[in-house]
């Protein structure tokens, strides 16, 4: 007897504004129309709704193996699912880091365990991420994990040369560094971004320069030794400036801004509470209209949420005493919803390329940002845009609840996610993945 | 007003209020009973997470003056420096029945970490947080001008005062611009560039990097100190280099104007910040603003806990 997987969502608004029938067929799209009628398929009304390729998120946080107390792989992709994503990409700063097959293979293997989302695990591009030598990029990218996404992220390859030898490496099998831009020496000790707020708090300043000179310096590397080059969440008005300048010359960059720099800014600290506090700092609010023109024009590529899950006691101490970091995946589509779509900025097709289609390209995830292409694998995120739901810290999917949105009422709820043809999320709640099929 | 853990937490009426009781309260603790039965039977907990002698021992010393019961929390041998945290220390004072805590600490904004949490119901009073603000300090400060200068005034309306040095981590510098600002005094920032932190240019007063220039010109030069842990971080070529072009000796006190005074929050560098003559000299009332930082907070003490400014007569 053959079983077949049918769903079909009815009544669904494409991300460029056309209304059609969804039909998903053993995991792959089968058929957008108009009016599809298939008396097998599990029928669901999404009239109103979105229809987005599923989210791919290439930057997150999900802590396992090490601090399996904050997130783990499971919890992670519930969070993921949650929020309307379909791929995660799993940064290398475990413990130990992912600087090798082994644990890039664990991390892969618990994702598929997991089998809610696809967890693509980023290796790091240095050993313990200490910035010296490189780390097995090459059994990393043969792995049966098969990265192509690099990143010390939490540190930044600060020596130049380091920076030059992994962005040559990596053009062997067309891998991507993703830099997290931070001058160690003008960071020192550093809590928030350098301005009047910090002066006034007396809370250690981060310049913008520290971040904007690493962007600098590495634009002109990838050009010099032509590899590919991305740069994790870019929080300055200086930051675009340069990133434009680069690709105005043709260089082989991308860049990425998280949902929280998109909304919040460094007026938060004013509260010494450490739930703000996050790495690299909130800025301020010409920063925050920079960052949302640049990934209206392209300029920015992608959202990525560095979702980045911690104790509830790493968090409730003083400032100077807290981990940086904050949760996103739960709430990254509603923020983009609130300060890029309903300010005019991003149509639902740009949300489409920022959050699923370009990041998809960046990581080389195949399966994925295939924008409901018939005959892909149907991942799919379905939002409401008219609903409105409240933040609560302690209804989240993550193991944390280091939210910066508790108490935020904010536009836009996820109501379906589809992984691989199967729904994960069905009106708002997780479905195990064997009750799924 | 509940806690004090910034000076912007002040109205002028508050902080002339304030004052006002210190006067009050430093007469009669220049009569021979100097204790008062306001605090009977109320907690005052000083948690001093970091080193401080004279400012735990100016607050000791004013709750006892009125009559309050005071534990002393500090940092070395306490719970503290074995890596308890801020909660908890604040979960064990409520158990204690604390009415309020005075607190120090490292961290700028752990006063008002306490203060907002949920972790215990007493007032909080910042006795100096981190990088941040130490507002009784600044209260003393202004105390001791308006005595010397205010010629009778309630305020600081005309004066003008000089901060001199490094003013990037200090707190006393940052309480005293609001204060100073709040009572209508006019404050020009003497330091080298290095030690002013980005983001000064939105503070309501003057820059200068040239103390020569500036020293005839203000009726109070306040100097504060160089921490040396500050000196190994390129913040300038040496102390010999600081000391010529921002430290305060003979030479400087000459050219200082008529009636002027020097002060200093203490402890002193003789000989960085300050020369020992200058320090000794009749100008100088630091240590004038010890004796009156016991008044003032007893008068935050007052304010705070006994819900009402001591009118005068109201005895």
């Amino acid at each position: 007897m053959t079983i077949t997987n049918r769903y079909l969502l009815k009544a669904a608004m494409l991300p460029q504004g056309d209304r059609a029938d969804v039909l998903i067929v053993d995991g792959f799209i089968n058929s957008v129309s108009p009016n599809i009628f298939d008396n097998e398929a599990t029928v669901f009304d999404v009239s109103g709704s979105v229809v987005l390729p599923g989210l791919v998120d290439l930057h997150t946080h999900l802590r396992q193996p090490g601090r399996e107390d904050a997130e783990t792989v499971l919890s992670g992709s519930q969070s993921g699912a949650k929020g309307g994503f379909t791929a995660l990409s799993a940064m290398a700063n475990t413990s130990p880091v992912a600087d090798n097959a082994g644990v890039v293979e664990q991390v892969f293997r618990l994702g598929q365990e997991a089998g809610l989302v696809d967890v693509f695990p980023i290796g790091a591009v240095t050993q313990g991420l200490k910035g010296e030598s490189l780390s097995e990029i090459g059994a990393m990218a043969d792995s049966i994990a098969g990265v192509r996404v690099f990143s010390d992220d939490g540190n930044c390859v600060f020596d130049p040369l380091v920076m030059r030898r992994a962005l040559e490496y990596i053009k062997k099998f067309n891998g991507v560094i993703a830099q997290h831009a931070q001058e160690p020496r003008l960071t020192v000790g550093s809590q928030m971004n350098e301005g009047n707020v910090s002066a006034i708090l007396g809370l250690k300043g981060w310049p913008a320069v520290a971040e904007e000179a690493i962007i600098a310096r590495d634009v002109l590397l990838v050009d010099h030794v032509k590899s590919r080059l991305h740069i994790c969440h870019v929080t300055t008005a200086g930051g675009v400036e340069i990133i434009r300048w680069a690709k105005a010359r043709g260089i082989n960059v991308t860049a990425e801004v998280t949902p929280h720099h998109l909304l919040l800014t460094d007026e938060l600290a004013r509260s010494y509470d450490p739930i703000f506090k996050v790495n690299p700092p909130l800025r301020s609010e010409r920063d925050v209209m920079a960052l949302r023109e640049a990934l209206a024009d392209g300029t920015i590529d992608i959202v990525a949420t560095d979702h980045a899950p911690h104790s509830v006691e790493s968090k409730e101490c003083e400032w100077q005493e807290a981990s940086f970091g904050m949760l996103g995946l739960e709430t990254a589509l509603s923020i983009v919803q609130k300060t890029m779509v309903d300010t005019g900025l991003l149509t639902w097709a740009g949300v489409a390329d920022r959050l699923s289609s370009a990041p998809a390209r960046i990581g080389g995830y195949e399966n994925h940002g295939n924008n409901l292409t018939i005959g892909s694998k149907a991942n799919i995120t379905i939002i409401n845009p008219d609903a409105t739901w409240i933040v609560d810290r302690d209804l989240v999917a993550s193991k944390s609840r280091n939210t910066p949105f508790h108490g935020y009422e904010l536009p836009g709820v996820v109501t379906h996610t589809f992984f691989n043809g199967l729904p994960t999320l069905i009106d708002g709640l997780l479905v195990s993945k064997k009750a799924g099929s | 007003m509940r806690h004090l853990l910034s000076v912007s937490d002040l109205t002028k009426t508050q902080a002339i209020s304030i004052l006002d009781t210190a006067s009050e309260l430093a007469r009669i603790s220049d009569s021979t009973i100097k204790k008062l039965p306001t605090l009977r039977g109320r907690t005052i907990v000083n948690l001093f997470a970091e080193d401080s002698t004279r400012t735990r021992i100016s607050f000791e010393a004013a709750a006892k003056r009125l009559s309050a019961d005071v534990i002393n929390f500090s940092a070395k041998g306490s719970s503290l420096s074995k890596g308890e945290s801020l909660k908890d220390t604040a979960l064990t004072l409520q158990a204690m029945g604390a009415d309020a805590v005075v607190i120090r600490h490292s961290a700028s904004g752990a006063p008002q970490r306490l203060a907002d949490s949920e972790w215990m119901r007493g007032a909080v009073i910042n006795a100096g947080d981190g990088t941040h603000e130490h507002p009784s300090q600044a209260l003393l400060d202004a105390f001791t001008i308006r005595k010397h200068l205010g010629k009778g005034s309630s305020d600081l309306h005309g004066l003008r005062v000089a901060i001199v040095g490094d003013v990037l981590h200090s707190r006393v510098a940052r309480s005293n611009v609001l204060l100073l600002k709040l009572l209508g005094a006019s404050v020009v920032l003497v330091a080298p560039p290095t030690l002013l932190p980005v983001g000064v240019e939105s503070w309501p007063v003057t820059i200068s990097y040239d103390l020569d220039s500036v020293i005839p010109t203000v009726d109070v030069v306040m100097m504060l100190r160089v921490q040396q842990e500050r000196m190994g971080d390129l913040y300038f070529p040496n102390t010999r280099e600081y000391s010529r072009y921002f430290g305060l000796n003979s030479e400087r006190l000459k050219s200082m104007s008529a009636n002027s005074i020097i002060m200093h929050p203490g402890p002193m560098n003789r000989g960085l910040e300050i020369t020992a003559e200058v320090a000794d000299s009749a100008r100088s009332v630091i240590v004038e603003q010890v004796a009156n930082g016991v008044s003032v907070r007893m008068a935050i003490l007052y304010v705070l806990l006994a819900g009402q400014p001591l009118e005068a007569g109201n005895k």
